[in-house]
């Protein structure tokens, strides 16, 4: 309690007293009154520079015109307008060759990067490595096929969905009405065994003759699969759902029904993707590495 | 007779909530009318059992059990509140805290109006009835007007706290910010306050002081505000009158614009006109100097309410709502900025020629960092209203930081200094028990705001920039989750501040309870801090 510097206090109180508390009568701090003045006259230019006062049938728009609408529809239209030639030409390009038009290309991997991260990375992650029940686009480990025609085909009419009459739709049964309990161990024994996994070799050596009447019209003889059911190869370390015992029991007895949206506009009452959006995403997943 | 009439009310409504709950549609509406039927059964035994009981003579002295109840409810709701708030935040940065067996009741989605509700509406509304039942009877001389009914106002208000908590859990939610009560709890929260304020009023009109102080201006405004707000916003039709589930009558962007008049208005008048009236008081009696100026305190006063009601529509930039009202909401909120700083001045001010205090009284540091962070915040507001910096800020944790310097900051501090002065003097003490512990207290309190505000700036500020990122060619650079990832670190260190948060309440909370029921000397000496 050494120094404190003492206030004047000669301004006094306004001579009440609640609870000992009294009320000094200093003025308006000035820089107060002044900051509160400017932000009032601002707030009447603001108001009369922009849309603010409501009439009887709209507000004043203000002499500005300004429009938060108008305001983001413009910022679309330029890009969209900077893009229009690339974009155009994507349209209708032959998608194989274009990875040989390298302006194109770059362009439609950048753009298709975008697309990808706002409407695939949901289910395939935004670096694509896919999850549980959705594929990884970086491997060559293709359902349906990967060269760029047969991604964009599966883009813009999707897997096993009510939208596009031309979705890719093929549907395993469910083993459980058709096999039995036991029947189902040999078949997921031997599909371990082709997988190189380690499996009871009788029950894999009974499940063969299983395999081959029932599973091998689409999985092929030896498990290798065919692009043209969409039914996944199993003789490889790639799983979809898994490749435990419990997982490939619950595929054999109950089967998957794996569904992916169609994204072309022309399937989406909602909008959907153009066909050069539809190019350019096909062409990104095309280039992320397992492409063919 | 009157006992009479309270047995017959008590035992008709838990007959009425007998009934409610064998025909109930909803878990969540079964559950609270099992719970009203339980309390009116017990107070009807209750009052049977002490009716016609010699009653005592009046008392006539301030009334202060129900301001000891309200102290206890309020350090109890701020820990229930606080504790959600770290598990919430942890449940943000681990998803996998949402544990399989807290499905359906314990997941973040349920836990999160149950953490805005307890601190908004359980410790700061609590906090508000104790202190302004406290303040209201010392500036105006004058024991609380309706005897029995400033009772009720506590417990009617505790009821609804309950219901409105364990309806969250159970899934019984309007899906309106800090509005989340069903049909019901309204109506009864609607009871509570207009008791609320007729005993408040009623303590105003008789009053032994010629004047009506500054700090019950702003509570009479709180009080009148908030009801208004509250009704106006809850308007809704019942599915059926045994069912939680109701509609609400307002639609689309007029909903929007309702619940956002509502919503930025339980900010203006809740927690920042409801404090002020806490500030006018207990600053200039803790640092025993004159409030510093009468002229600041009516101006910002009828400023900060005229304005502050105009300023929700910032809340709905870009979207459904026309730009005119978007404009309005925006210039009415700049404006607001000094009305709202008029307050932080006389706070301070008030503090000139004793600003030693801030070194040696804990309390009044508290009270200091408390003015600073609604200075800070209610700058930080007026900011992020403007469109363009919204366009950045809205959606993002900079709101959440925002948010939180007022309420950590602000309301959080103010509250405790409000405690830590009441404790000793409710229950008849020379001190607190320990002003060491207010000092540990105070610095692990201000250091979690610090990390919490930090931490939401840095990360609000980033995803914002994240989400607008675009290359050459106008194309997204970063998915969603891309962003959500980069947010991880400062996720924890957000969780971090608010476990040192929680840690100084509960020191607070032992502090307080030893002040009053502890058998310890007080002591009455300050600790310079370190």
């Amino acid at each position: 309690m050494a120094k404190q510097p003492e206030k004047k206090k000669d301004v006094g109180t306004t001579g009440h007293q609640w609870d000992g508390i009294e009320e000094l009568n200093n003025p308006l701090p000035r820089w107060w009154v002044w900051i509160f003045y400017a932000t009032i006259v601002w707030g009447i230019w603001y108001t009369i520079a922009y849309p603010a006062w409501p009439m009887l049938q709209s507000a004043t728009s203000g002499y500005l015109g300004y429009s938060t609408r108008a305001e983001v529809a413009a910022d679309i239209a330029a890009v969209e307008q900077a893009n229009a030639g690339l974009m155009d030409e994507l349209a209708v390009a032959d998608l194989a060759t274009v990875p040989s038009n390298t302006a194109l290309h770059s362009f439609a991997v950048n753009g298709g990067a975008a697309i990808f991260r706002a409407n695939c990375s949901q289910c395939h992650g935004s670096g694509a490595a896919g999850g549980k029940g959705y594929p990884n686009l970086l491997d060559d480990d293709w359902l349906w096929g990967g060269s760029v025609e047969e991604i964009a085909y599966t883009v813009a009419n999707g897997i096993r969905n009510e939208q596009s009459p031309d979705a890719r739709w093929t549907e395993m049964p469910a083993f459980g009405d058709i096999l039995s309990k036991e029947e189902i161990g040999q078949v997921v024994a031997h599909v371990r065994a082709i997988s190189g996994q380690d499996a009871d070799a009788a029950l894999a050596t009974a499940g063969e003759t299983l395999f081959l009447d029932n599973c091998a019209s689409c999985h092929g003889d030896a498990g290798e699969g065919s692009r043209d059911m969409g039914a996944p190869r199993l003789n490889d370390a790639i799983w979809l759902y898994g490749g435990d015992e419990a997982a490939l029991t619950e595929s054999v007895t109950m089967a998957r029904f794996g569904v992916m949206p169609a994204w072309s506009d022309e399937h989406r009452s909602a909008g959907g993707l153009s066909a050069a959006e539809v190019a350019a995403v096909s062409l990104y997943v095309h280039q992320l590495g397992g492409g063919e | 007779m009157w006992d009479w009439i309270k047995i017959a009310v008590w035992g008709i409504v838990a007959l009425l909530a007998a009934l409610a709950a064998n025909f109930a549609r909803d878990l969540a509406y079964q559950v609270h009318a099992i719970l009203v039927m339980l309390i009116a059964g017990g107070m009807f035994v209750w009052t049977v059992r002490h009716t016609d009981e010699p009653k005592g003579a009046a008392e006539t002295g301030y009334m202060d059990g129900v301001i000891r109840y309200g102290v206890v409810a309020t350090a109890f709701w701020g820990i229930a509140g606080f504790l959600v708030g770290v598990i919430i935040a942890f449940q943000l940065a681990f998803p996998a805290l949402n544990l399989e067996i807290l499905h359906g009741f314990g997941n973040f989605g349920r836990l999160r109006p149950l953490h805005t509700s307890a601190v908004i509406f359980a410790f700061g509304g609590n906090a508000l009835i104790a202190t302004s039942f406290y303040i209201v009877q010392r500036t105006s001389a004058a024991r609380l007007w309706g005897g029995n009914l400033a009772w009720f106002v506590f417990w009617g208000y505790q009821v609804f706290i309950v219901l409105a908590a364990t309806g969250y859990l159970l899934g019984a939610t309007q899906s309106k910010e800090y509005a989340e009560p069903e049909w019901y709890v309204d109506l009864w929260l609607t009871v509570v306050w207009v008791a609320y304020l007729l005993v408040f009023l009623g303590t105003i009109i008789k009053r032994k002081e010629p004047h009506i102080y500054v700090a019950n201006w702003f509570f009479l405004s709180f009080i009148i505000t908030v009801a208004m707000l509250h009704v106006v916003n809850n308007l809704t039709i019942p599915v059926s009158i045994f069912g939680s589930k109701s509609v609400i009558v307002w639609a689309g962007v007029q909903d929007a614009m309702t619940q956002w008049w509502y919503g930025h208005n339980a900010v203006g008048f809740f927690l920042t006109a409801g404090f002020l009236g806490m500030m006018y008081y207990f600053v200039p009696k803790q640092a025993g100097k004159p409030v510093f100026s009468y002229k600041l305190s009516i101006i910002h006063f009828w400023a900060l309410i005229f304005l502050y009601i105009w300023a929700g529509p910032h809340h709905l930039h870009y979207t459904a709502l026309p730009d005119w009202a978007s404009t309005l909401g925006m210039v009415f909120s700049v404006i607001l900025w000094m009305p709202s700083w008029g307050g932080m001045i006389n706070g301070l001010m008030t503090l000139s020629g004793a600003w030693d205090k801030i070194r040696t009284d804990p309390i009044i540091r508290m009270m200091v960092i408390s003015l600073g962070f609604y200075g800070m915040s209610t700058f930080e507001g007026p900011m992020m209203s403007i469109r363009a910096v919204n366009s950045l800020s809205h959606y993002t944790d900079w709101t959440i930081g925002h948010v939180h310097s007022g309420a950590l900051g602000w309301n959080g501090m103010i509250t405790f200094a409000a405690l830590y002065f009441l404790t000793p003097k409710l229950w008849n003490k020379t001190g607190l028990y320990s002003l060491k512990l207010v000092n540990w207290h105070f610095w692990l309190a201000t250091i979690g705001i610090i990390l919490y505000a930090a931490s939401m700036w840095v990360t609000g500020i980033m995803e914002g920039l994240m989400w607008r990122e675009v290359d050459a060619n106008g194309f997204l650079v970063n998915s969603f989750a891309d962003t959500v990832a980069a947010k991880f670190p400062m996720y924890i260190v957000r969780g971090m501040g608010g476990v040192l948060y929680l840690t100084g309440a509960l020191i607070m909370c032992y502090n307080l309870w030893m002040t009053a029921f502890g058998n310890r000397v007080p002591t009455a000496v300050a600790t310079p801090a370190e």
